[in-house]
């Protein structure tokens, strides 16, 4: 059972965060720490992997910026087992994209301990650089917007669209893999809610006490918030893209740069199809196509790949929007493949990111299911 | 104007359904000569990516034939067909195009006459529907 705790704020919120995560490193709860900090240029956020805690000096878990999916940097520690107790701080996204990792056999969490810090929401690496450029810190801003979760980016700027439709800024829902530690700032009255397995309660020092009432109101307004944005933007697509005219529409400025693929935390496959020598074709053959259809456009294939992307990974797309922050052209590659995958994955009744024993919806199957597929 | 003429791809199980097909002919049972058989060692061997590919072509229909549920010569590659398949069809019908072009079906090695049906049954739907509007967009 999770126990639940509060941390006193004595001088800020990221200050009480930093001291909390140092001490997991002090008290021998993990030897190395993999936890966000502030580059010297100070304009982005990106993970460290931290065995010296006096190299912790610019701590920062809540920072508006998500550089990469950092589930992807846990597969890259853990993909043979973590050879030493190690701390990753992530995202719920992350942590959600890590259990589908898991189930995949790209991760492990022996010796792994999951942190996860609620989240405020993200701007684009370079809104975010822009942000800092101009002097203000993102971070303070959204910190002072905790207490009520009326959470809302600087003006003239805004959040990552998946940012603005995820109903998961905080891991302890139904359907999120519970982590080792949370901790929560949403409706908090300025103090940090530390949930926590229970055997680390003692060496952590924690005294158990109730959540804060408040918390749960806020939480709750704010995932109904994401909700409503999350369906308007899957109805708005779903009225764009009603025939292939409309889906060659969305597709029509992809350059085929497997950007969206690469920044995929789900993406794994050292050796993707999209990759191989498989469609690579000889050249008699484009134009035989040319002769047999009149036109074809050139590079082909670049509707079949994210086809196909769709059909190796929507069952377990966690919505992260890594795909669309990464193409060049801004095609809303995460809104159509969270779409599409929210309706995939409910023929398995499939939440990813939600259990390690559910099994993957491709890796298993049941007899009695779909029976009406392949008969008459 | 010659009247439409459905161009199918199949993708057959070696063990079943290619057999199946083999039976039919061999039998000299009569069927539509508008289906481009491909065979397959199993139905749970054929990524999706070779369906999309077809229909993105211009392909009026994608058949898949395996096993009937419990006697694939694999024990379980029809069943994980079969998840491939509905996802797929999930994801052909939401991005516009028609799922019902995609037929799964479980025909046995001494079915001939079933795979003369289904494929006589397969074309005469298809000349229903009409060509495969891919035949002529080339945005993709």
């Amino acid at each position: 059972m999770p126990l639940n705790a509060v941390l006193e704020v004595e001088d800020n919120i990221l200050a009480t965060l930093d001291t909390f995560l140092r001490g997991l490193l002090e008290h021998g709860v993990v030897e190395y720490l993999l936890v966000p900090q502030a580059t010297l240029a100070g304009d982005n956020v990106v993970q460290t992997l931290v065995h010296d805690m006096s190299r912790l000096q610019a701590v920062n878990p809540v920072a508006p910026v998500l550089p990469v999916n950092s589930a992807k940097l846990v597969s890259k520690l853990t993909v043979k087992g973590a050879p030493r107790p190690v701390g990753v701080v992530l995202r719920t996204c992350e942590l959600r994209a890590l259990v589908e990792l898991v189930k995949l056999q790209q991760a492990s969490l022996e010796n792994v301990t999951v942190i996860v810090v609620d989240c405020l929401g993200t701007y684009e690496v370079a809104d975010y650089a822009a942000l800092v450029a101009a002097g203000c810190d993102p971070t303070a801003e959204l910190l002072a917007q905790v207490r009520d979760g009326d959470l809302h980016p600087h003006g003239g700027y805004s959040f990552r669209a998946a940012c603005q439709m995820c109903e998961y800024p905080v891991p302890d829902v139904a359907d999120v893999h519970g982590p080792d530690i949370h901790l929560g700032l949403l409706g908090m009255d300025g103090r940090v809610l530390v949930t926590v397995r229970d055997d680390l309660a003692e060496p952590l020092g924690l005294t158990p006490t109730a959540i804060p009432e408040g918390r749960k109101t806020v939480v709750e307004e704010l995932i109904r918030r994401r909700a409503a944005e999350r369906d308007r933007r899957f109805a708005e697509f779903r009225s764009r893209v009603n025939d292939v005219e409309g889906l060659l529409a969305q597709f029509s400025t992809c350059i085929r740069c497997h950007n969206c693929m690469v920044a995929c935390p789900i993406c794994y496959c050292k050796e993707c199809i999209a990759r191989t020598t498989t469609f690579d074709h000889e050249p008699r053959q484009y134009f035989e196509w040319a002769e047999r259809k009149g036109v074809v456009r050139m590079p082909v294939d670049t509707l079949m790949f994210h086809l196909t992307r769709l059909n190796h990974m929507a069952t377990s797309c966690v919505g992260c929007g890594m795909c669309t922050s990464a193409c060049p052209n801004d095609i809303p590659v995460s809104t159509i493949f969270r779409a599409v995958g929210e309706k995939v994955q409910a023929i398995f009744d499939y939440v990813p990111g939600r259990s390690l024993e559910e099994e993957l919806p491709l890796a298993t199957f049941r007899e009695d299911e779909l029976t009406e597929l392949g008969e008459k | 104007m010659s009247e439409f003429e459905p161009r199918i791809v199949a993708f057959l199980c070696n063990w079943c359904t290619y057999t199946g097909a083999d039976l039919a002919g061999t039998s000299r049972i009569q069927y539509p000569p508008n289906v481009r058989i491909i065979r397959l060692m199993c139905s749970g061997g054929l990524d999706p990516i070779y369906v999309t590919k077809a229909l993105l072509e211009g392909a009026d229909g994608v058949l898949i034939g395996g096993c009937h549920p419990g006697d694939c010569h694999y024990q379980s590659g029809n069943y994980k067909a079969r998840r491939r398949v509905a996802i797929l069809k999930s994801i052909l019908e939401q991005l516009g195009f028609d799922p019902d072009r995609v037929w799964l079906r479980w025909i046995s090695a001494s079915e001939g006459q079933y795979f003369a049906e289904t494929v006589t049954e397969m074309v005469a739907a298809l000349k229903e529907k009409g060509p495969n509007p891919m035949r002529n967009l080339w945005g993709m």
